[in-house]
Parts: C-alpha cells; structure tokens; sequence
C-alpha cells in the first residue's frame, strides 16, 4: 500500500500523468465522436471535459495541479491560431470575391453576439458585473479575458462564459444551419467563428475544410472588432 | 516538422512583441496568422512546406481546447447563482449570433453576385 502511495506521491509532482490522462481523454471522446459520425452532441472538447473531471475529483486534484501538466497542450493554441493562415492562403481567392459578404456579416453578427448578450442579461435582472463579464463571450478567450478587466467584469467569470459559448456553438450550428437548409459552407463557417470562437472553428474543421477556413477568418477579424465594439455598446445599452 | 513549428512560433513571437509594444488590443497569435498571410504571399512556396504540419495541429484543434474546457468544471462557482439564466442567454445569444451572421452573409452575397454579373 505504501508503494501505491509513494508512487502516487511521485506521478503528483509531475506534469506527466495530467498530460497522458488528458491525451487519453481526448483520444477516447474523439474515437467515440468519430465512431458515431462526428454527430453535433458528441462534441469532443465536451466529452473529453466530461472524463476528465470525474478522475480530478476522485483524486482530489485541483485544477492548478492539473494545469501543469495540460498547459503544454494549451500553450499549443498559439502556434494553431497562426496555422489557421494555411487553410486563408488556400482559400484566397473565394475569399477575394466574397470580401463584402465577410465584413458585414462580421459587423452585424459581432454587434448581435454582445448587444443580445447585454440585452439578456438586462432582462433576466443579471448583476452588472455578470452582464459585463458576459458582453465579449463571442471572441477569443484572451482578447475577451481583457475586455471584461478593460469594462468592470469579473475575468475569471468570462473564461468560463466563453468556453461555454465555443461548445453551445460547436453543438448547436450544424442542426440550426441544416434546419435553415443552408448549403454555403463558407457563410455556415463564418457564423460558427463569429458566435463561437476557436472551438466553433474547430467544430467547422471537423465538418468542412471550406467552413474551418472561413470560421478561421471570422475568429480572427472577430478578435480585431470585439475589442472596439463591446466597450460602445456597454455606453449605448446599459 | 521543427521548420515549421519554427516558423509558427516565429510569427506568434512577433505578433506578441508587437502587440505589447505597441499596446494593441488584439492577441499576438492573431497578428502573427496576419503575418504569415503576408509571409506566403511573398513565398507561396512555403504553403506546401506547411502543409503537413499544419494539417495535423488545425485538425486537432478541439483538443487544444480541452485544458480550457477542464478549467470551466473547475471554476464553476464563478456562475455563482446564476447558471440557469447564463446558460439560457448563452444558447439563445449564440443562436442569435450566428442567424444574424449567416443570414448578412448570404444576404449580401446574394446582393454583390447580382450587382457584378
């Protein structure tokens, strides 16, 4: 019994076992995911979420713990975000012709993510500090994580806020763009990246390349017009 | 594989440096994508040399997300007592968003293909 213990004591002061586990995880979600035909439901970053928790809980790990050994993954979400200039390159030229489409749906469908987030919240008599915190779900976590500090929200609050919203659009764009019956891989791409970030972008990899490169574009121009648009909404309407 | 990951982190390394040089408010990862654009525009030749690298890190992508997602479960007291409403205007926001964009998109593509042709 000692052993087990000392054994566990060693693999707890490494960042080894959190990495493996959390390959493992993901390795099994997407087998599971892929298994069943990428169905929207089994959204991988969800499942993996979901088998990984229980294993901190059980071991009574905390997350600071756990995040030694998972930010070498994390930290990858930087060098990915500048890879996303590949599938922009290949797709350069659609992306040429549809310039106007682009920038206005980036316009409209930003000032729609935070002005109904705010509005909501207004409705539902949320806290300020939780509708602030609330307003930049859409956009990538960093620039949000600072958007939320910059307005008076609480930033632990708003990490949460938008990985949750990645995984609502991940799940909910495909049924709503089939029951839309819309065909255009590039517009359906495009939303998922300005309602859902880089987990919705990764979503529209897994179903499209087209979709994952325009979703790539609409992440990162998103990332740009968030940051100046949610401050003047907040004036206008809170 | 390392050309390449050197040249990822190349342009996130500039990216950054830019952005807190200059205090911008855009994340370093998203100017250095913008520089790399700019980089195969001058060398096209690259995006083969890219590619294969590339392809694996963008088509695991979700993975990525998963130390993120553990870190949710983990702060979820953060919600405090408003979960229910956050999750509801979260799922009806999205939505929103996403209708508001794709119906813009295709609204306007529309417009634009009949105005050239």
């Amino acid at each position: 019994m000692t052993d087990v213990t000392s054994l566990w004591s060693y693999l707890a002061t490494t960042p080894l076992i959190w990495l493996t586990i959390t390959i493992l995880a993901y390795l099994v979600a997407d087998g599971v995911a892929r298994r069943l035909g990428n169905p929207p439901w089994a959204n991988p970053v969800l499942l993996s979420v979901l088998l990984i928790a229980p294993v901190l809980w059980l071991t009574r790990t905390d997350y600071s713990t756990y995040f030694e050994g998972a930010q070498f993954i994390h930290f990858l979400l930087g060098p990915a975000t500048v890879a996303l200039a590949l599938p922009l390159w290949d797709n350069r030229d659609t992306i040429r012709t549809s310039v106007a489409p682009i920038m206005l749906a980036l316009v409209v469908g930003s000032i729609v993510a935070a002005g109904s987030a705010i509005l909501l919240a207004r409705a539902f008599g949320l806290p300020m500090e939780v509708l602030l915190s609330l307003a930049p779900k859409s956009t990538t976590a960093p620039v949000a994580l600072g958007i939320s500090e910059a307005i008076g929200g609480i930033p632990a609050l708003t990490a949460v806020l938008v990985i949750m919203t990645g995984i609502i659009g991940a799940v909910a764009v495909t049924p709503l763009m089939n029951l839309l019956r819309i065909t255009d891989w590039r517009a359906r791409g495009f939303a998922v990246g300005v309602a859902a970030h880089g987990i919705g972008t990764a979503r529209a990899f897994q179903v499209n390349p087209v979709a994952g490169a325009y979703a790539g574009i609409a992440m990162a121009l998103n990332a740009l017009l968030t940051s100046l648009i949610v401050p003047l909404l907040v004036r206008w309407l809170v | 594989m390392l050309q390449t990951l050197g040249l990822l982190l190349g342009c996130q390394l500039l990216g950054e440096m830019t952005v807190r040089g200059f205090g911008l408010a855009m994340p370093g990862p998203v100017l250095g994508l913008t520089l790399l654009v700019l980089i195969l525009t001058r060398m096209p030749i690259l995006a083969e040399r890219l590619r294969p690298t590339s392809t694996v890190i963008l088509a695991n992508l979700s993975f990525l997300f998963v130390p993120a997602g553990v870190g949710v479960i983990g702060n979820l007291e953060a919600l405090s007592g408003d979960g229910i409403a956050l999750l509801v205007i979260l799922i009806l926001s999205t939505v929103l968003s996403m209708l508001a964009t794709v119906g813009t998109f295709i609204g306007v593509r529309h417009v634009t293909e009949r105005w050239t042709t």
